[in-house]
């Protein structure tokens, strides 16, 4: 079903308040699931009473890092790889606004792989989404840090040969808090596990599975409808996937929060506490 | 009445940046910088501000870029290699009118070079470093007194223009013990520039429409009702994207204008016996203090040298270095690199006089009486 993009509007769903409505349409393709993810985070803001004065969105560079100028908060677009750098010194300084990470795999776990290592190390009280599509979209269609072995890219002629990051089981090794998987097809989901990430207080990490329709699908001959239904078919619910005997697990990911741990010290917590020791809490 | 203390010149730096309003400071280990990182962690948490040490030179600059966005006074500190590293995020705060300000301690380069030894190598760097064009003032101090003027300098010219400012030192005067006069330190005596902030109602507010000034006034993220976006593309007065030429030209051009303008206010020299120089000395930083002295010699000697000090490297005195050369017969440029400088010299002195380079590039200072040695033979080869 084609719905024209000004009868969407016309809905004025509540968390429209969360968008920058005369800047959309998106630049995303049609069947990209980086709309999803934004619109969970915005039903979530919404559920949390979080105003839009109280969030900042910083990203880097592709095509998940525009989410910010669709996003109506402080939202700070800068370079490719280093958007938790830059919220590191945004939430250290202002620990009082909500901040949230939109990424990709490709600026999160490549070019930014070792600034996502230590911001989770540090347990900054930053919400992570990162949209896991597989690929670099935005410069059309080559081999990232998750792409699966055997896909097809345009860097990777007769198919990916290079291992793929397990990146959630990544993130839990760096020292992140909050660890959740959705995806762009369990929307309702989607907006609870980045709900529970933002009012998690410490590094909240959400991968969103998220189909790259056109690039992605494209050069791996997958429809738009297979893609999505593969999201649907091979993601099972976390407690399904408990029980679920190993021979049964093969090519399949569990969904849902996958770590959460409310124990360790947040890190602008424990710096600013210092400081009120140090300088009776001046700033 | 003189309150003079002996002071280590990267501590110097630290702690004018405090007494220049700075709270965030956000580094990584190197040398010869490190000193101001180790000071910057005892004083800021004493003053209610942020320390934070990244895990990388690039996350350094990005962190302060974040901090200064939400209205912070931010810093970092940094030598050669680091200074590579930081220009993509240094190009990046230019872009999106972060105040800002970057210290390098300059080292032996290029690659890891001379760690623990003196270079001039980053004239150059410090404003051509990043990708695409670009004009940020530029400060070169010249002993630990002025490390700290210009220090506070650097903060109050980043919060005017928005603008990230680069503070060069060199590893002698980073590492050199000298007495300032605190007198002019004490806090009521310091000038403080900050910032200026939207006079506008929120529902007015572009974050990116200059004023008069060629500034914009954008508020610090969190300040309630201005919401906005930045990013490092072209983007409009409203600071979102756009590849419309005619506002991209007008971005660029007031990006750089907005600097070049306050280039004569922003000037600074010191001269030195040059009312009646036949030669001059255009130096800076440590050669400059061997400059001063083989001046002096050259006096005994009956040579008619002096010496201009810059300290504003960028943008470069242009007038001053043209009647410079107007006003006297040769220019000598003495520097530890293998030429950058001169090559502004001679392209301000536009012919009027001929322009003789001293360089080294092996972790040595250039000593006076080499200099001295130069200026005889620049002064047998014009008679």
């Amino acid at each position: 079903m084609n719905v024209p993009f000004e009868k969407v509007l016309e809905k004025k769903e509540s968390y429209f308040k969360y968008l920058r409505l005369d800047k959309l349409p998106t630049i995303w393709c049609p069947g990209c699931g980086i709309g999803q993810a934004l619109k969970a985070t915005c039903m979530a803001l919404y559920d949390l009473g979080i105003d839009n004065d109280q969030v900042a969105m910083v990203s880097g560079i592709g095509c998940s890092s525009r989410t910010p100028g669709y996003f109506d908060g402080f939202t700070l677009h800068t370079t490719h790889g280093r958007a938790l750098a830059f919220a590191t010194g945004l939430k250290l300084f202002k620990p009082e606004l909500t901040t949230i990470v939109f990424t990709g795999d490709g600026d999160c776990f490549a070019i930014g792989g070792n600034h996502f290592i230590h911001a989770a190390r540090r347990n900054i009280d930053v919400t992570v989404v990162m949209i896991n599509n597989w690929i670099y979209g935005m410069t059309h269609g080559q081999v990232s840090p998750t792409t699966p072995l055997g896909s097809q890219t345009t860097t990777t002629p007769g198919g990916n040969y290079e291992p793929n990051f397990d990146v959630a089981e990544l993130a839990k090794a760096a020292g992140a808090t909050y660890v959740a998987r959705g995806t762009a097809y369990h929307v309702t989901e989607l907006k609870k596990l980045i709900q529970d990430g933002i009012k998690h207080k410490g590094f909240s990490f959400i991968e969103v599975l998220s189909p790259c329709t056109i690039i992605y699908g494209r050069k791996n001959r997958m429809t738009f409808e297979e893609m999505y239904m593969w999201l649907k078919e091979n993601t099972i619910p976390v407690k399904a996937w408990e029980k679920l005997p190993e021979e049964k697990r093969a090519g399949k990911l569990p969904r849902g929060v996958l770590y959460h741990d409310d124990s360790r010290p947040e890190y602008t917590e424990v710096y600013w506490n210092r400081v009120k020791q140090l300088s009776g809490g001046e700033k | 009445m003189a309150k003079l203390e002996l002071k280590y010149g990267n501590h110097a730096c630290a702690e004018a940046a405090i007494l220049a309003g700075c709270r965030f400071y956000a580094g990584y280990p190197i040398t010869p910088s490190s000193e101001i990182a180790e000071r910057m962690a005892e004083l800021l948490p004493r003053h209610g501000g942020a320390f934070i040490q990244m895990e990388d030179e690039i996350a350094s600059m990005a962190a302060i870029v974040g901090a200064s966005f939400a209205g912070a006074k931010a810093m970092t500190a940094t030598s050669g290699p680091g200074f590579s590293l930081k220009q993509e995020n240094l190009g990046y705060a230019f872009m999106v009118e972060a105040p800002c300000v970057v210290v390098n301690v300059q080292r032996g380069g290029p690659s890891t070079g001379l760690p623990t030894q003196i270079g001039q190598q980053e004239i150059m760097q410090s404003l051509w470093g990043t990708h695409g064009d670009k004009l940020i003032p530029v400060f070169y101090p010249g002993n630990v007194q002025e490390i700290m003027e210009e220090t506070i300098r650097a903060f109050n010219w980043a919060e005017r223009l928005r603008t990230p400012v680069v503070l060069l030192l060199d590893e002698v005067l980073g590492h050199m013990r000298e007495t300032v006069d605190m007198e002019q330190f004490t806090p009521d005596k310091v000038e403080i520039w900050n910032r200026k902030m939207p006079d506008v109602p929120p529902e007015e507010y572009l974050p990116y429409k200059p004023g008069e000034d060629d500034v914009p006034a954008i508020a610090p993220y969190g300040t309630p009702g201005y919401r906005g976006h930045a990013t490092g593309l072209h983007h409009d007065y409203t600071g979102f994207p756009t590849t419309n030429p005619e506002m991209c030209e007008e971005l660029i051009e007031r990006l750089i204008r907005k600097v070049k303008r306050n280039q004569p206010e922003m000037e600074k020299n010191e001269e030195y016996k040059l009312d009646d120089a036949e030669v001059a000395i255009v130096a800076f930083g440590t050669t400059a203090r061997a400059a001063k002295t083989a001046v002096d010699m050259a006096r005994e000697k009956g040579i008619k040298a002096g010496l201009l000090r810059v300290v504003t490297i960028w943008p470069s005195p242009e007038e001053t270095l043209n009647k410079l050369a107007k006003h006297v017969n040769a220019i000598l440029v003495p520097e530890l690199n293998m030429g950058q400088y001169v090559l502004e010299v001679e392209r301000c002195a536009k012919g009027e006089a001929p322009v003789y380079r001293l360089n080294r590039a092996n972790g040595k200072v250039i000593y006076p009486a080499e200099i001295l040695s130069k200026l005889e033979e620049i002064v047998k080869a014009r008679v």
